[in-house]
């Protein structure tokens, strides 16, 4: 047939294409990760890694079981719902190594960052003008900062 | 934060598309422009535009081969491009970048060009020497069939596959378009039109730069312009360009009348920080100067010397415009913050991988691709050396 | 403090089990973690936030988020009485080191606004992303493959909400994980955990106990931009309707 020879370079052509779906093919199932589709369209591996990244703050469960002490003092004041780690900040190598000194905070900045009085807070939230409350003397000469209510020699309310 | 009016959202701050994402769908619409420009003459037998028709194809190739390269350089890991090829994510309009593109590339443009230039390919691989015979040797794929009937043949087909280029240069511009207009969390992209504003002004763009490249060619070569040519085209150019500006102008006025939630910021910004490239260069100097100058052509008579100016310029002044529409869809949309409480401001980078110095690299690029392409498939050999003949023995 | 050395000697043993549980994931919390089992968000009580910054200090230090950019951020409104349209919102450094104290003003009001991913459940970020490198997971976080994600920022330009950038070191896109590595050992989110007034509580939304769901029941709570339609599962209790 004429027409096959005529238009054979046509087939040629088709072949160079066919030949390089053909590579992309060999090469998609290659490289496409295993888990890929797992769960849908994404490497399904990507989940566990991500599940698996570095704990910096160790979570008020896992500090009460040796501080107990002080929970117990926290609960009975009106920081018992503020966890540890809100103040002294992220202590998970402190929790895996307990001979890791994890510091004192800094009560100069620490605690006008919720009490300095702001007409932005909520109204109910106790808040102080730090300068005319204390005059410059720290915070924790007077409040306890686990149980900061002034009654009883700085003890619970 | 410096450069920061009003309220940011934090994150909005620093823009996360530069100009390479300018010069993306920049460079884009160029292609399909210059390819719809070429169609003209192969699908709907306008004779008149027969001496672009093989440089217009060329100037598709040139630019089709480049657009990709801002897209890359913009990525933060670029060698991990491949992954739209290897697990394309069915409902983001991105993926289908890579497949529209090379769907474009490989059947549509490689073909055409290929069939079109197949007897010239065959002979070139008998009449050259050393490496050139090699590779027109390869291109030939070892077919030297160049029988009357291979030629129709490669003629029907040729025009079939115009016949899908068409729609496909819609698609590979009009998706572009769509990936700005899709975004619903943008108010300045989002549109219906931005695929249809996309695909006239490339088409515009793309006639401008083809006209353009012809006429310089021309010159280099010491060869006559084809007025007849370069009036059909700029008559075209014209058309298009009331369609372009209609349309940019509906959704303008849409925007206004309605004045949804996002308006008034939007409006401060057009006043503002876009007021230069947007108002004067995109709809004065870019859109209404050549509209007016072209409509000049065809309402008074001007002799050739004249017309000949009035093209160069209104193509040039086109080609500025539609940047500066890119530029305004692209970089505007990120000037503006998503809480439509304030403004940022885009500082160009000189020398960085996504800088001024690489942009205006990356925009000359394709005319040095295009010289090197015109030098291994000259479009000129079906020409005659009178351009006047053309029209009499224009097949 | 007044645990002695011997204390913290019988106390050791006890205490170095325990943390080894919650690395591998707390089995009296979370025995045997499956995806399917939960459907997480976040509530928002924002009349309990002071803008004291502590959860973008702890997010940055939980996740190593860059300097400038943010997982989590807290806006300040100031709204002037019925202008809503024209909030003046500031939000220096995301919040990080709180706010500059204001005088009450007669004619207006001020709140915080704290903002994070939304995690939503139709989410604009996921459907555009070309490869497949950020998508919702089964538990319904919306995460970022950042092993497969090549930066095209086309994720940050879909977040209605601004939640997404552009690590300038790793150059992928990178958001909020609702904690992910701590919510799947049974922990809460670094921001929950050192919130000091309950204003973030993680929500377990598949989980009938949890206690978000008795709150929602009596509470007019609403999702940021809901005119967007993006399924938000972080939800705001009395959410102003300047707040965008």
């Amino acid at each position: 047939m004429s027409i096959f020879r005529d238009a054979g370079h046509l087939f040629r052509l088709a072949g160079v294409y066919l030949a390089g779906t053909l590579t992309f093919l060999v090469i998609r199932a290659a490289v496409v990760p295993h888990s890929f589709g797992q769960y849908g369209h994404y490497r399904g591996a990507a989940i566990a890694e991500i599940a698996a990244k570095p704990l910096h703050y160790a979570g008020h469960q896992t500090c009460e079981i040796c501080h107990s002490d002080i929970a117990r003092t926290k609960a009975a004041g009106m920081h018992a719902h503020v966890n540890c780690e809100a103040c002294h900040g992220p202590l998970a190598k402190h929790a895996a190594d307990p001979s890791i000194d994890p510091g004192k905070p800094d009560v100069a900045t620490l605690c006008v960052r919720c009490h300095a009085a702001s007409a932005a807070r909520p109204k109910s939230f106790p808040q102080v003008d730090a300068e005319q409350h204390a005059g410059g003397v720290p915070c924790n000469t007077c409040h306890q900062p686990h149980n900061p209510a002034i009654a009883a020699a700085g003890g619970s309310k | 934060m410096p450069g920061v009016e009003g309220y940011m959202y934090p994150n909005e701050v620093s823009l996360y598309w530069s100009v390479l994402i300018v010069l993306y769908p920049y460079i884009t619409g160029l292609v399909a422009g210059a390819f719809i420009l070429a169609s003209l003459e192969r699908v709907f037998r306008v004779e008149a535009v027969k001496p672009t028709y093989r440089l217009a194809l060329l100037t598709a190739l040139a630019f089709l081969i480049v657009a990709p390269l801002p897209l890359q350089l913009h990525l933060g890991h670029p060698e991990r491009s491949l992954e739209m090829y290897m697990t394309p994510h069915r409902t983001s309009a991105m993926a289908m970048f890579g497949f529209v593109y090379l769907w474009y590339l490989m059947a549509v443009l490689t073909v055409e060009i290929w069939l079109d230039y197949r007897a010239d390919i065959v002979a070139l691989s008998q009449t050259t020497r050393g490496w050139r015979r090699l590779f027109y040797k390869v291109l030939t794929l070892g077919s030297s069939n160049v029988s009357e009937r291979a030629l129709h043949i490669d003629e029907r087909v040729g025009w079939f596959v115009t016949l899908i280029g068409i729609p496909s240069a819609f698609l590979l511009h009009g998706y572009v378009g769509f990936i700005f207009g899709s975004i619903k969390a943008n108010p300045w992209w989002s549109s219906p039109l931005m695929p249809v504003v996309f695909i006239f002004s490339a088409m515009v763009s793309g006639i401008a730069a083809v006209m353009l490249i012809y006429m310089a060619t021309s010159r280099l070569r010491s060869q006559p312009i084809d007025m007849k040519c370069v009036d059909t085209i700029a008559q075209y150019m014209l058309y298009t360009f009331i369609i372009d500006f209609s349309l940019e102008m509906l959704d303008l006025i849409h925007r206004i009348y309605e004045a949804d939630e996002s308006f008034r910021s939007l409006d401060f910004m057009v006043h503002t920080k876009l007021w230069f490239s947007q108002v004067i260069l995109q709809i004065c100097l870019g859109t209404l100067v050549p509209i007016v100058l072209l409509g000049l052509v065809q309402a008074a008579k001007l002799t050739a010397a004249s017309r000949k100016r009035i093209y160069a310029v209104s193509g040039s002044l086109a080609l500025i415009g539609i940047f500066a529409m890119r530029w305004n869809v692209v970089i505007g949309g990120q000037l503006f913050s998503k809480s439509f409480l304030g403004y940022t401001t885009y500082k160009m980078a000189l020398a960085t991988r996504e800088g001024l110095l690489v942009s205006v690299g990356l925009t000359i690029l394709p005319l040095f691709i295009l010289a090197a392409l015109v030098k291994l498939l000259p479009p000129w050999t079906k020409e005659q050396p009178d351009a006047e003949a053309l029209a009499v023995t224009g097949d | 403090m007044n645990i002695t050395r011997r204390h913290l000697m019988l106390l050791l043993p006890a205490a170095a089990v325990a943390w080894e549980s919650v690395l591998a994931g707390t089995p009296e919390a979370s025995p045997n973690y499956t995806m399917t089992g939960h459907w997480w968000g976040m509530l928002i009580d924002i009349p309990k936030c002071i803008g004291c910054g502590n959860c973008v200090r702890a997010c940055q230090a939980e996740n190593d988020v860059p300097d400038g950019f943010f997982r989590t951020w807290v806006e300040r409104y100031h709204v002037d009485d019925w202008n809503l349209a024209n909030p003046q919102v500031i939000s220096p450094d995301g919040g990080k080191e709180g706010f500059p104290s204001v005088a009450e003003d007669p004619d207006g009001k001020y709140f915080f606004v704290p903002k994070l991913c939304n995690q939503c459940a139709d989410s604009p970020c996921t459907q555009v992303c070309p490869v497949g490198a950020t998508f919702i997971s089964p538990d319904g976080v919306v995460l970022v493959d950042q092993k497969y994600c090549m930066g095209c920022a086309y994720c940050v330009q879909a977040c209605p909400y601004g939640c997404r950038y552009i690590h300038p070191q790793k150059r992928v896109a990178d958001k909020c994980t609702l904690c992910y590595h701590r919510i799947t050992k049974g922990l809460t989110t670094a921001c929950c955990e050192v919130c000091p007034t309950g204003a973030r509580q993680l929500a377990d939304l598949k989980n009938p106990n949890d206690p978000i769901h008795a709150f929602l029941k009596t509470h007019s709570v609403q999702v940021l931009k809901p005119q967007m339609a993006t399924g938000a599962k972080v939800f705001y209790n009395q959410l102003d309707g300047s707040v965008r």
